[in-house]
């Protein structure tokens, strides 16, 4: 058959060009454009040229603020994972547990992210706080509003309350889709649960596997609401995430230039740290 | 190696079973001789695959006793029994090479290395993938998967008995043939217990010293494949085996003469009374189509290859012809029972014919 050329498909895809632009381009565009500028009231704006990129890579403020993310980020890592990975092959295959155990993984996930910043700024109160006043009764010395330690605990004691579930259900979609023939092969095998888990269950869980590493990878290097209810930042800088940095920047000191210049940076960082995750995971999926 | 006595073993998947229709599997009571080869034949559902898994421990029997060598495994777990088992669908370690693959089964149980290597390269060798023991086991088509899950049935010589869930389904044709023949030449070789399940006739028949023939949750034959095809002991049987299989026709008996409608019937002998509804049973292959006998009208001719199959109405009941390739239909075509392939049913369960 003759083929066709011509452009009209363009047309087609129209739509959504426009649409990605909108939403996507052009507010970018309009990042990178402050992100060279100084901005003075009345819409002043004059060139700043690389200033901003250069204070902001020269700035301890902005490394402190990335370590401590990536810390939050590698600890969250550590701990949702595996206990998802736990949960899921704890949870039942069949019968009526199943709908129970799902929607009560779920109910997490279905509250909104200042609520549950709210639940824990409270719940951890030392004075009406169930679990603050409990753990100070029974003599461990507990404030979050002082003691960074303390504050980070929270912090990372609410993620995995609210994200751990996110890895569970992903896992135990992978688990449920394994034949049964696979396990009825390992006994026959004399396959110990060990390697059930690792040649059976662990090979069948790699994709999801991927895809929640690298959401709760992403969620958590962007993480806002949850700490800036809870902790506000504090005690002084020691749970100031870049997202919450960023924010102090353009919306506390209405700074436009700087905090561009730190989005596009704080950008690029996500963005290049899910590149390496995607690329070292799905090639040594490849090698295998 | 062991001899497995199934005793009185019945099953079912519904936690109070009541009435027999709750049985996955009625009553099986029957003993698999040591070194035996047993083929399961049945249709999808009649319950050889139960019966299966619970000789290999996946299933525990809701009644009965399971004995190897004697010995009361009823209770034992799947490893403990130390049984090979090969599954409908492919199973395979994606994460490991061929050659591990087959090594896993050994090494768990904690042979020793030099060993596992020995008995990996005498079954990569037999399953014809020694080229491929280095790579990954994902990579594969479905054919070779299938080779391995064979393969790691084969790797363990102390196995008390092999067990095979239609392990060619997957498999093509030409492979089919190979694939089983080499079964049957490992069956000679080491003289393993192997039982193989299957709804293919040919494969049972081709396979098995013993066909075991069951329907509707219990076991209705055993015999050679001889035997099933002249003595069906089920109309069932004779169904189920033989293509075309079995023409079953009701007659009313009288002494060593059977009726059907208008015409008459000499049998081999009398019958021994029966109850229920009485059928005279006779393969294609017996039926002789010539110039006399009974009179039948011909419905459809079907050229098989090495045979043809003739179509026909007697009495008003459909019946079935085998004749000779070069063959033909005569103008005014009669059909004569060859009293050799006579058999009596009284309420679908075969008659024994005195003198």
């Amino acid at each position: 058959m003759e083929k066709t050329w011509n452009n009209k498909a363009w047309f087609l895809v129209l739509p959504v060009l426009v649409l990605v632009a909108f939403t996507a381009v052009i507010p970018l565009m309009t990042v990178v454009n402050y992100s060279v500028q100084d901005t003075f009231g009345n819409n002043v704006f004059t060139w700043a040229g690389t200033e901003w990129f250069e204070d902001l890579l020269s700035s301890s403020r902005f490394w402190e603020a990335m370590v401590r993310n990536l810390i939050f980020s590698f600890i969250i890592l550590a701990i949702e994972v595996p206990l998802g990975i736990f949960i899921a092959l704890n949870m039942p295959k069949k019968g009526w547990g199943v709908p129970v155990c799902l929607v009560l993984m779920s109910l997490p996930l279905l509250i909104p992210w200042n609520v549950v910043g709210t639940i824990w700024q409270v719940f951890g109160r030392s004075d009406i706080g169930l679990m603050g006043y409990y753990l100070n009764a029974i003599g461990i010395d507990y404030n979050y509003v002082q003691d960074p330690f303390d504050a980070w605990v929270t912090i990372i004691i609410m993620d995995v309350w609210h994200w751990t579930s996110l890895v569970v259900l992903l896992c135990y979609a992978g688990l449920v889709s394994i034949p049964d023939a696979f396990y009825q092969a390992a006994k026959i095998d004399g396959a110990s649960r060990w390697a059930v888990f690792r040649y059976i269950q662990l090979p069948k869980m790699q994709r999801v596997l991927l895809i929640a590493v690298l959401l709760r990878f992403m969620d958590s290097f962007m993480i806002y609401t949850e700490p800036f209810v809870v902790t506000g930042g504090g005690p002084g800088n020691s749970t100031t995430f870049l997202s919450i940095d960023l924010v102090k920047t353009a919306l506390g000191q209405f700074d436009l230039g700087p905090a561009a210049a730190m989005s596009l940076v704080y950008f690029l960082i996500i963005l290049l740290l899910s590149w390496v995750f995607y690329t070292v995971m799905t090639n040594y999926d490849a090698e295998r | 190696m062991a001899r497995i006595d199934v005793n009185h073993v019945r099953h079912s998947y519904l936690p109070n079973p009541r009435t027999d229709a709750d049985f996955a599997l009625r009553e099986v009571h029957h003993i698999f001789e040591d070194g035996g080869a047993y083929a399961l034949l049945g249709p999808s559902g009649c319950g050889k695959t139960t019966l299966l898994n619970i000789i290999s421990g996946l299933l525990h029997p809701s009644h009965g006793q399971l004995l190897f060598n004697g010995k009361d495994v009823t209770t034992l777990s799947t490893q403990e029994r130390n049984i090979a088992q090969v599954f409908q669908f492919p199973v395979i370690y994606d994460t490991m090479t061929v050659y591990d693959n087959l090594a896993f089964p050994l090494r768990n149980r904690g042979v020793p290395e030099p060993d596992v290597d020995r008995k990996v390269r005498e079954t990569l060798d037999m399953i014809d993938l020694a080229s491929w023991a280095k790579k990954k086991a994902r990579g594969l088509t479905a054919d070779q998967k299938q080779k391995i899950s064979l393969g790691r049935g084969l790797v363990r010589s102390d196995v008390n008995a092999i067990l095979f869930d239609e392990p060619l389904t997957v498999i093509d044709p030409h492979m089919k043939w190979v694939l089983r023949s080499q079964l049957k030449q490992l069956h000679r070789r080491f003289g393993y217990t192997m039982v193989y399940v299957t709804h293919d006739q040919t494969e049972a028949l081709t396979f098995a010293d013993q066909v075991v023939v069951m329907y509707d949750g219990g076991i209705v034959q055993i015999g050679t494949p001889a035997e099933l095809f002249e003595r069906p002991r089920h109309t069932f049987v004779g169904y189920f085996i033989g293509s075309p299989g079995m023409n079953v026709v009701p007659v009313a008996i009288e002494g060593r003469t059977a009726t059907l409608g208008s015409e008459r019937i000499e049998l081999p002998g009398v019958p021994k009374a029966g109850s229920g509804a009485v059928e005279l049973g006779i393969r294609p292959e017996y039926v002789r189509l010539g110039r006399d006998g009974m009179a039948v009208s011909i419905t459809k001719v079907e050229d098989v290859g090495r045979h043809k199959v003739v179509r026909a109405k007697l009495e008003g009941r459909d019946i079935a012809a085998v004749i000779g390739e070069d063959e033909t239909v005569p103008a005014e075509p009669k059909v004569r029972f060859d009293p050799a392939g006579i058999n009596i049913y009284a309420d679908s369960w075969r008659v024994e014919m005195g003198a």
